[in-house]
């Protein structure tokens, strides 16, 4: 982990490439995070890919929040790593769900989804990591070459991991079921 | 024999815009106009040179699970290879938010079901930075030598099975007569031989038992004859080193871009290991070498994973030679279960129980992302506590669903043969992919 300095030099140089970008910083039982702004997030991990002194070339995961009732509701985080230092460095996009306080109640067809931009380009491990992300959470990674769904089926409407979504809501099929529900097979 | 082709339109039209070769820098290249011409083509051209789409699984034992493979094939070579996955996903992390977080470690278990001690050291892990809990040294120990035996469990049941792939199959017999044994060890621990729920988070359920450490002891004198004997089967062996060899090559910095780690990165030439990393369990106290190949192909694969298996061999002796005195659980009441005899006897201890037992303990608010070196690499446990007795989100980074992206890497441009081959030295535990 990059100590309290090293983390506010960090913020730093990322600020000087890009005002606005960093939104705060937080040391949290020794793990080093960066929250920034969603549309500097390419401009962030950018530097710290490419800058020498940092080189965090490693993206060991990358995965989304839903902090439901805080605002900004989403966070996607990426977890940064540089080989050399073993250090790690936690990298937080604070998104805000555009479907809250949508006064159609939902009537609207088009479904809002919160957006960022993909990191596919910089770290090809995002691929699967992304689109998992877009299947649980319904972000929308702008620029993924292939964003569809992963683990659910593509068919499936809603985002299963939002904190708004119900535990045990899908009927399951069993033998003994199978009856009240006349030509499942279709 | 057109019409036998299987296709999968969607597949084809989003085809076009990818990589074929396996050197990063390679420009895309536009293979649609070229696909379309050939299948329209279709019956006209020579059989080698028709190209097929087809499907390897879901239901497939060579796929190690329910993995589905969309594979194009011109001939017997793949010229693009699609993972798909899902049919095992059980919405395991859904479900975890909604348990206590004591009740969330036998869930988290089963995702991985060859590495169950692993996930529960990601799990328990975390949860115990998150409330700053220190586990006594004893607990650490027991922790380590659980889980260096699993280390060994999970590389005998994959020797066992890609060395069936490949045609040894006799291996998987030797192989799982040896897991037999760690998992009875197991079974006298913790009670059970898998999902065994053995680490609790401040340190482990129940001392080991009387009698334990003698068995671990033969177990240590045995097995590493028994590894030699699976050498001298496979080692040499012409059909497992023709099938092997020079087979599935990624470059080191491809596979650090799709963040493979694990035993695939350190084939490759590459020596990351996070049990060397500052400050993770007592990994420091032993004494212990990083396996690693030289060009990454399956035989180097096969190499290091046997070398691992000799070193976590090492490493279980000198946890046994130095296992300390002491507790074995951390004393912090407001987290651990009161011992059973104070339940009788202590007022504070029952109400203790009682709390613990009925709404299970509460994590003040934070993050953390806590990563151990599994079997397969890095396996990461992310933890997002809301101030109540239950995880607000739980996500594991899951190495076998990271390096599956490397799969297309190592198998395009191969033999149909050979992907099978790759697939196996991937060594992918489609619970731990899906979830």
């Amino acid at each position: 982990m990059p100590d309290p300095p090293g983390l506010e030099l960090i913020a730093q140089g990322i600020e000087e490439g890009r005002q606005g970008t960093v939104i705060e910083t937080s040391m949290e039982h020794g793990r080093a995070t960066l929250i920034v702004n969603p549309d500097g997030i390419l401009h962030a991990l950018t530097w710290l890919r490419d800058t020498p002194e940092q080189g965090y070339r490693f993206l060991s995961s990358l995965h989304a929040a839903d902090y439901l009732p805080a605002t900004p509701r989403f966070a996607v985080h990426y977890e940064l790593l540089s080989r050399e230092r073993i250090e790690r460095v936690n990298v937080k996009a604070l998104l805000v769900d555009p479907a809250a306080g949508d006064e159609t109640n939902g009537a609207d067809p088009v479904e809002k989804l919160p957006e960022l931009d993909s990191c596919v380009a910089l770290y090809p491990t995002a691929d699967f990591q992304e689109r998992e992300a877009y299947d649980f959470f319904g972000i929308v990674f702008r620029g993924h070459p292939d964003l569809r769904r992963i683990a659910m089926p593509e068919d499936y409407v809603g985002w299963p991991q939002r904190r708004d979504f119900p535990i045990g809501g899908e009927p399951v099929l069993f033998t003994h079921n199978e009856i009240e529900a006349p030509r499942w097979f279709e | 024999m057109a019409d036998e082709i299987l296709r999968d339109e969607g597949d084809i039209t989003e085809r076009g815009v990818e990589r074929v070769t396996e050197d990063p820098s390679a420009p895309l290249v536009d293979l649609t106009a070229e696909i379309a011409e050939r299948e329209l083509e279709g019956p006209g051209l020579e059989p080698e040179q028709e190209v097929l789409t087809i499907n390897v699984g879901p239901h497939h034992p060579a796929t190690h699970g329910v993995l589905r493979l969309i594979v194009t094939l011109q001939g017997e070579r793949v010229i693009e290879l699609k993972p798909v996955m899902g049919y095992l996903h059980t919405g395991i992390e859904k479900s975890c938010e909604d348990k206590s977080y004591w009740k969330v470690i036998p869930f988290v278990e089963r995702m991985d079901y060859l590495s169950y001690f692993f996930q529960m050291e990601a799990f328990c892990g975390c949860v115990e930075r998150l409330v700053e809990l220190e586990i006594p040294p004893r607990a650490q120990y027991l922790r380590v030598l659980h889980m260096e035996l699993d280390r060994i469990m999970s590389h005998l049941v994959w020797l066992g099975t890609t060395a069936l792939d490949i045609g040894a199959i006799s291996m998987l017999w030797y192989c799982f007569r040896e897991r037999d044994t760690i998992l009875d060890l197991f079974e006298m621990s913790a009670g059970q031989r898998m999902h065994t729920r053995y680490f609790q988070v401040g340190g482990v359920f129940e001392d080991i038992p009387a009698g334990f450490e003698r068995k671990v002891r033969d177990f240590l004198a045995l097995m590493p004859s028994r590894i030699d004997q699976y050498e001298a089967l496979l080692d040499r062996n012409e059909i497992f080193l023709h099938r092997t060899r020079a087979v599935g090559i990624v470059p080191r910095e491809r596979l650090l871009e799709l963040g493979v780690t694990g035993p695939l990165l350190r084939a490759a030439g590459e020596p990351w290991d996070l049990r060397k990393s500052p400050g993770y369990l007592s990994y420091g106290d032993f004494d212990f070498k990083i396996p690693v190949g030289t060009v990454g192909d399956g035989y180097d694969r096969y190499r290091v994973r046997l070398q691992e298996m000799r070193e976590s061999l090492r490493i279980i002796e000198q946890v046994l030679d130095g296992l300390p005195e002491g507790p074995w659980i951390a004393d912090d009441r407001k987290y651990v279960l009161p011992p059973r005899d104070e339940l009788s006897t202590s007022m504070e201890a029952l109400i203790h129980h009682f709390k613990l037992v009925t709404e299970g303990y509460r994590v003040p608010p934070g993050e953390l992302y806590y990563p151990i070196e599994s079997p397969r690499g890095e396996l990461g446990c992310f933890v997002l506590a809301d101030g109540s007795s239950k995880p607000a989100r739980v996500h594991f980074r899951d190495p076998s669903f990271v390096n599956l992206q490397s799969l297309r890497d190592m198998s395009v441009g191969g033999l149909i043969a050979d992907l099978i081959q790759n697939l196996g030295m991937l060594d992918p535990i489609i619970g731990g992919v899906d979830r």
